[in-house]
Formats: C-alpha cells, sequence, structure tokens
C-alpha cells in the first residue's frame, strides 16, 4: 500500500505525505538502476501484468523494465480494441486475468474511470497507466520527481502546462500533485483546449504562452494530436507552432536560464517544440524516461506488498 | 372484490379540485363516486384505513421506456406496469423506442394488448414523429392515433431537421397530438457522456452543455409559434430551457414541459461522488447544482407541467462498463414519489404541487382521462405514506431492471396501495389480483 492506499489510479485521491513516500522511495530505486547489475529480488515471486486497451510503447516498457529490475514476473497482455468492439467486457477481461493470480494489475484504456471499474471486480492492486483525458498517475509522479531532482524542492515553484489541456491526463494528474507539494500550476493553450471550470482545480489560466512561461521554474509542453486539428480545436499545427510552440528565440527570451522543459512524449517535433529546444539546455525529457522507471518500481514495490522501511536500508 | 371501495381517515390531496385535507373516498363501479368528510360504510363495501397516509389520483407519468417489443430482457410491458402501479402511477405513457420502433398499428396493438393481458396500469402509447425514429419521413400519424397513440416522439434521437420538425407539428394538429421532444443538438452533444463543466473536467469525462438542450428547445418554441403545433419538452435540466419555457408560456404559446426525479435532486458532482457509476448517466445528463435550482423553482411556479420519470431499464449487460460504453437511463417508477417527497420535506415544493406534477399536470399537458378525484373521474388512486423509511436495494423492485442511482439509499415515502379503475392493484409491495 502506498499510505491509505491500496491502489494508484489517481492523484487526485492521494494525500501530500502519500506523494512524498513513492517520490522518496524513487530515489533509492533510482540507484538501483544506476548499479551494473540492475537486479534486486524485492518482488520475486511476484507478478505484474501490464493490460494495455491502447497503444503505448514507452509507458508500457517503463512498466516492465521496472517490474523485472524488482525481479517481478511481468505479462503484457494488449488489445487493440475496447470491450464494445472485442465481445468480451472490460470486467470479464479484468476478472479472469484475476484468475491467475497477480499481485499487480496495470491498466491502460481510453476510457476515464476504467481502472477504477476493474479495482471495483479484483482483488490485487491495480495501477492506472492512463485512462481515457482523466489521470496517468506515474506519469504525473515522475514530473514530480524530476522538477523535485533537478531544482533541489517544489515549494514556491511554480510550473507552467502548455497544450491541449482538455485531453490531457498527464495536465489532469500534474494539477493534483504539484499544489500539495507546494507548487504553483499554470496552465496555457488555445482556448479551445482549455477545458470548463479548470480553474476551479486550483491553477491560473492564459491564453498567452509568454505569460505562462515567464519567471516559471519548469515548462510542461504537452503533445498537439493530430487528430484534434480541424477537430476543429485548432486551424492548422502552423498556427499552434507559432503561437503555443518553443522554439530556441522564446526559449532564450522568455525562459528563466534554470528554468526545465518537460515532456510526456511522443515530441511532435516543429509543433510543441522545435528540435533546438527538445535536445537543448533547459530539457529534462530524456531524465523523464529514466525516472519514470524508478517511480513504477517504486509504485509497484509498494503496492505489490513490499516493505517501505526494508526498501530504505 | 366487491364494486365499491372507501377509502377513509387519510388526508386527500387533489389539486384539480383545490382538496386538501381529510376525507372518505368512495369509488363505485370504477369511478369515483364521492369525496366528503362523511364517514361510514355500506354493506359489502372493501374498507381501506387511510389513517396517516395520503389519498392521491393514481401517478400519470407520460415518459416510460417498456422495452417491448424487442427487448424483454429489460421490463416487458407487463413488469413495466406492475414497477408503475408499486410506485403509485395508474397510467403511463410508453415511448415508441422499441425494436421495432412504434411507427405502425402492429407495435401500437402490441403494447395495447399486453397491457390488457396484464390488466394494472393504464398503458398509453407513444408513437414515433419519424419513420423508423429516422429523422427523414413522417411516421402515419392517423393510423397511430386511431390506434390508440396519445402523443408522438423520436424520444432519444433528437429531431435534427428543422424543417422535418415543423411539418411534424402541421401535420399533428389533425389529429390534436402533441409532440414531445428530447432536446439535444447532437453536434454540441459530440461524445459527451456527462454535464460539461469542472466535474466532467475533473473525471476527464467528454462534456455536454446545457446549451445543447437549449438551442433545440428554443428552435421547438419557434417552430410552435410558426405552426401552432403541440410541443411537449421531454425531461427539462438546464436552466436556460427553464426560462426559455417560461417565456413561452408567457407569450401564449402552447408549449408543456416535464422534468425528472433524478434532474430535479441530482448533479454533475453526484457522478464524481460514485465513482463513475452508469446508474448516473443518463440523457440529458445530471446537470449543475444551479441547473438543478432552477428546475425545482420552475416545477414550483407551474413553468413546468409535470414530473416524469424517463423509466429507462436496461440490464447489466449494457451498464456494467466503462462509463463512456455503458447506455444511457435509469429506472425510475418506483422511485419519484419518495425522490421528490425529498423536496417537500425541504420546503422547496408544496405537497399540492409535488401531487398535481404527478396527476392533472401531466393530464392536461396530454389530455389523458384521470389525474383528479372529481366525481365521475376515473378511480384511479394512490395512497401514499409520506413517513415509511426503507432501504431501496436491488431485491425491491418490480422492475426487470435495477439500473437506479438510490439503489442502497435509504428513501422516505412510499405508496401502500394502488388502484386502478376501482380494482386494487397493489398493495403493500404486492401485486394484487
Amino acid at each position: 500500500v502506498i499510505g491509505r492506499q491500496k491502489h494508484c489510479i489517481a492523484l487526485e485521491d492521494f494525500s501530500r505525505e502519500e506523494l512524498l513516500q513513492v517520490l522518496d522511495l524513487a530515489v533509492s530505486m533510482k540507484e538501483v538502476l544506476r548499479r551494473p547489475i540492475k537486479k534486486v529480488p524485492s518482488l520475486r515471486g511476484k507478478s505484474v501484468v501490464n493490460l494495455f486497451f491502447e497503444a503505448s510503447t514507452r509507458t508500457r516498457s517503463s512498466f516492465e523494465i521496472a517490474a523485472k529490475v524488482l525481479s517481478a514476473d511481468a505479462l503484457n497482455w494488449t488489445s487493440a480494441s475496447s470491450s464494445v468492439t472485442k465481445g468480451e467486457t472490460l470486467v470479464d477481461t479484468a476478472r479472469n486475468l484475476e484468475a491467475m493470480r497477480p499481485d499487480v494489475l496495470v491498466i491502460r484504456h481510453s476510457a476515464s474511470g476504467a481502472p477504477g471499474l476493474v479495482a471495483e471486480h479484483v482483488a490485487c492492486a491495480v495501477v492506472s497507466a492512463g485512462d481515457g483525458a482523466h489521470e496517468h498517475p506515474s506519469q504525473g509522479l515522475l514530473d514530480c520527481f524530476t522538477i523535485r531532482e533537478k531544482l533541489g524542492s517544489l515549494e514556491g515553484k511554480t510550473l507552467a502546462i502548455v497544450g491541449d489541456i482538455s485531453h490531457s491526463r498527464v495536465a489532469r494528474s500534474d494539477l493534483h500533485a504539484f499544489p500539495k507539494l507546494g507548487t504553483r500550476v499554470r496552465l496555457c493553450g488555445p482556448p479551445t483546449m482549455i477545458p470548463a471550470g479548470v480553474e476551479q482545480l486550483g491553477c491560473t489560466v492564459t491564453h498567452d504562452l509568454r505569460t505562462a512561461v515567464e519567471g516559471a521554474d519548469a515548462v510542461v509542453m504537452l503533445r498537439i494530436q493530430h487528430e484534434r486539428i480541424g477537430d476543429p480545436l485548432i486551424p492548422t499545427t502552423r498556427e499552434y507552432s507559432r503561437l503555443w510552440g518553443l522554439n530556441a528565440k522564446k526559449a532564450r527570451d522568455w525562459l528563466k536560464p534554470s528554468a526545465l522543459i518537460l515532456h510526456p512524449g511522443p515530441i511532435n517535433r516543429g509543433v510543441e517544440l522545435s528540435p533546438d529546444v527538445a535536445d537543448g539546455p533547459h530539457s529534462v525529457i530524456l531524465d523523464q524516461v529514466q525516472n519514470g522507471v524508478a517511480v513504477r518500481m517504486a509504485i509497484l514495490y509498494l503496492l505489490a506488498g513490499g516493505d517501505p522501511a526494508e526498501a530504505k536500508a | 372484490m366487491s364494486d365499491v371501495i372507501i377509502i377513509e381517515g387519510g388526508r386527500v390531496i387533489d389539486p384539480a379540485t383545490g382538496t386538501d385535507g381529510v376525507r372518505s373516498v368512495v369509488l363505485r363501479d370504477g369511478k369515483v363516486a364521492e369525496v366528503s368528510e362523511r364517514t361510514g360504510t355500506v354493506s359489502g363495501a372493501t374498507l381501506i384505513d387511510a389513517r396517516g397516509r395520503w389519498v392521491t389520483p393514481g401517478f400519470i407519468d407520460l415518459h416510460v421506456h417498456l422495452r417491448e417489443p424487442g427487448q424483454e430482457y429489460k421490463e416487458t410491458v407487463a413488469t413495466g406496469a406492475r414497477a408503475a402501479v408499486a410506485g403509485g402511477f395508474t397510467s403511463i405513457v410508453c415511448m415508441p423506442n422499441t425494436k421495432p420502433v412504434n411507427d405502425t398499428l402492429a407495435v401500437t396493438e402490441l403494447i395495447l394488448a399486453r397491457a390488457a393481458a396484464a390488466g394494472l396500469a393504464r398503458v398509453y402509447p407513444c408513437g414515433c414523429i419519424s419513420k423508423g425514429s429516422g429523422g427523414e419521413e413522417l411516421a402515419e400519424y392517423g393510423e397511430l392515433a386511431a390506434g390508440g397513440c396519445v402523443a408522438l416522439s423520436d424520444d432519444g434521437k433528437p429531431v435534427m431537421s428543422s424543417s422535418l420538425m415543423r411539418r411534424a407539428l402541421e401535420y399533428a394538429l389533425a389529429f390534436k397530438l402533441p409532440l414531445t421532444v428530447h432536446e439535444e443538438d447532437l453536434a454540441l452533444v459530440g461524445k459527451g457522456v456527462m454535464h460539461e463543466g469542472a466535474t466532467s473536467t475533473r473525471l476527464g469525462l467528454k462534456g455536454i452543455p446545457g446549451q445543447a438542450e437549449e438551442v433545440m428547445v428554443l428552435r421547438d418554441i419557434a417552430l410552435a409559434e410558426l405552426t401552432g403545433g403541440r410541443v411537449h419538452i421531454a425531461h427539462a435540466s438546464s436552466a436556460g430551457t427553464v426560462r426559455a419555457v417560461r417565456e413561452a408560456k408567457q407569450r401564449g404559446l402552447a408549449v408543456t414541459a416535464e422534468v425528472t426525479p433524478h434532474h430535479l435532486t441530482l448533479t454533475d458532482e453526484d457522478v464524481a461522488a460514485s465513482r463513475y457509476s452508469t446508474d448516473f448517466k443518463m440523457s440529458p445528463p445530471l446537470r449543475s447544482a444551479a441547473d438543478v435550482a432552477a428546475c425545482v423553482a420552475g416545477l414550483a411556479d407551474g413553468t413546468l407541467d409535470c414530473i416524469a420519470t424517463d423509466h429507462a431499464p436496461h440490464s447489466p449487460v449494457e451498464k456494467d462498463l466503462e462509463f463512456d460504453a455503458a447506455l444511457n437511463g435509469i429506472v425510475g417508477l418506483e422511485t419519484a414519489f419518495p425522490v421528490c417527497l425529498a423536496l417537500v420535506q425541504a420546503g422547496r415544493l408544496t405537497a399540492p404541487r409535488l401531487i398535481e406534477a404527478l396527476t392533472v399536470g401531466p393530464a392536461r399537458a396530454f389530455g389523458l382521462p384521470g389525474g383528479t378525484l372529481a366525481p365521475g373521474s376515473p378511480a384511479d388512486v394512490a395512497i401514499l405514506d409520506p413517513t415509511a423509511a426503507w432501504l431501496c436495494s436491488a431485491d425491491r423492485f418490480h422492475s426487470k431492471s435495477t439500473n437506479s442511482p438510490w439503489k442502497g439509499r435509504r428513501l422516505t415515502g412510499r405508496c401502500t396501495h394502488a388502484i386502478v379503475g376501482g380494482r386494487l392493484v397493489h398493495q403493500d409491495g404486492k401485486e394484487q389480483r
């Protein structure tokens, strides 16, 4: 368990202490990843099932590596279709997998709330690897981890999140995590991509990129999905990148020298980030990927029944 | 069973005649014979002691889905009628979105035959506005009216063509049939599954703004003005709809409207509190607290004519799913009275106004018999215990389906007796034959 949490489905449900428990344990986990032999026996005999209803390479691989470094057995179950087209319901699929006695079920699904529905029907721990536009808790935690590691603390910092907030589960998990850790959040994007009432989650909203990123300690640039163009949320990627994309000149003129640029990936080079910024001095995008493994190790360790005290030792 | 029933000692609430007080009600030969302060019995009469109870005209629900023909695993005419009388409803109007839809006399006749065989609530079919509810060609209103349809609707499928809606309103004038319309602009609804607002944002569910309903309500009010046709707004859910209907009535237009118990009492926040429970998914969606307050005010001041349940039974096959994938709708016949009674207990609605919205309000909107205890009226009566507290558990439902947001909650208020045409058809949770 993580504090009172039997599952890791939504950071909205996590207290500050529970967030810190994962982040602190992830520091030790990251140390394991730096060893020449990247294997510890902590979860030997435990099994983790990755149940993915949506295409994903990085998140699934990250969970798989995390499980394997901890010596858990990992099984990947990929299903391109949802229950609507497949004939078997999500609940049935989950019950079938449950019958194989996994310790942790990692689930990604296009429907918001799907991991919670699964959790109601299985006895094992459920970890959301992203559900619809709801939450992506491990991504939110790895964003926290990355910024805390680079800047030393999250207290009193300012984070800007730029892009399609409406469709972003990453933005929602960030919005539920950062304020609990003392970081202010500014959202930025075209008005068509800012969802109704989002300020009530405890953030400010601007449609002007400069206002959002000036003075920010870190900036999360969200991916613009091509199907949104002409949705009609934005007219063209050309106009989007001019107004809400970051290039080297804007980064030089507007960003603090110490500001970090994050991106949940995969990047649309030339749309939300120009290549020189994606690969430039502000970018911590590849650190995020490595930290993702450490954070997921911490989540799996705690939910599969590992002893927090032992992990610290 | 004798031909005379005397109901004594209850608080008779009959808004149509302005009655509210302890009275005796005498039913004879299927009609209301007398409502008076006199007591005493006649030999051979069945006496019902209604002390501490409310005695009202049987409720009338203008919006029920009975699922027969085609989806009898969810509900049949018989089980729906049983659920109706268990909830105090002695007359129900059933929507045409069965399989096949009710756009032909054969379907109308089947429904009426099944209702007659069940012998419980009076069942009034609603026919389709368009053939196959396809939104393109008019259905045969003459045949549907002659067969017993009392209204027309493509419920669940908004009539998106303004031109078809205009012609439907005009053509229906020949048969004096109201059109009961599900108002949603489908382009604005998009893939939305709940009310749009801070809660849909938090849950990451696609939102549907109240304006998706309002633009269609405003269109149909304009078309009612153009044609002189009878528009009945089904399940009003947004503050803008209440405002538009109020304004239309002030202008003297023949527009009526209904509101459901859930849109009077639940909000989009309940979707979050239930953690994506699909028993909170319906169309139109549960809206904001401000919308709910506007609906309650609209019901209290008479802008909204009646309460209708939009009883929409679904099985676990359609409901034990992701929120996005589950079908819309909840059952409502057996919970409507206690759920709405809570508004009376909270002082937001008077008891007579509540009963009016369940009886003479709907009767007048569709021109149906009943809805009153005036002498000579059909002997359709509900006897209600306004203080009975009960647990709304799945095994309590007479409906085949239990997709209710009140499942597991304690409710106050129950129908103890339902009388249809002078016959006691339901008593204390049991069907009477």
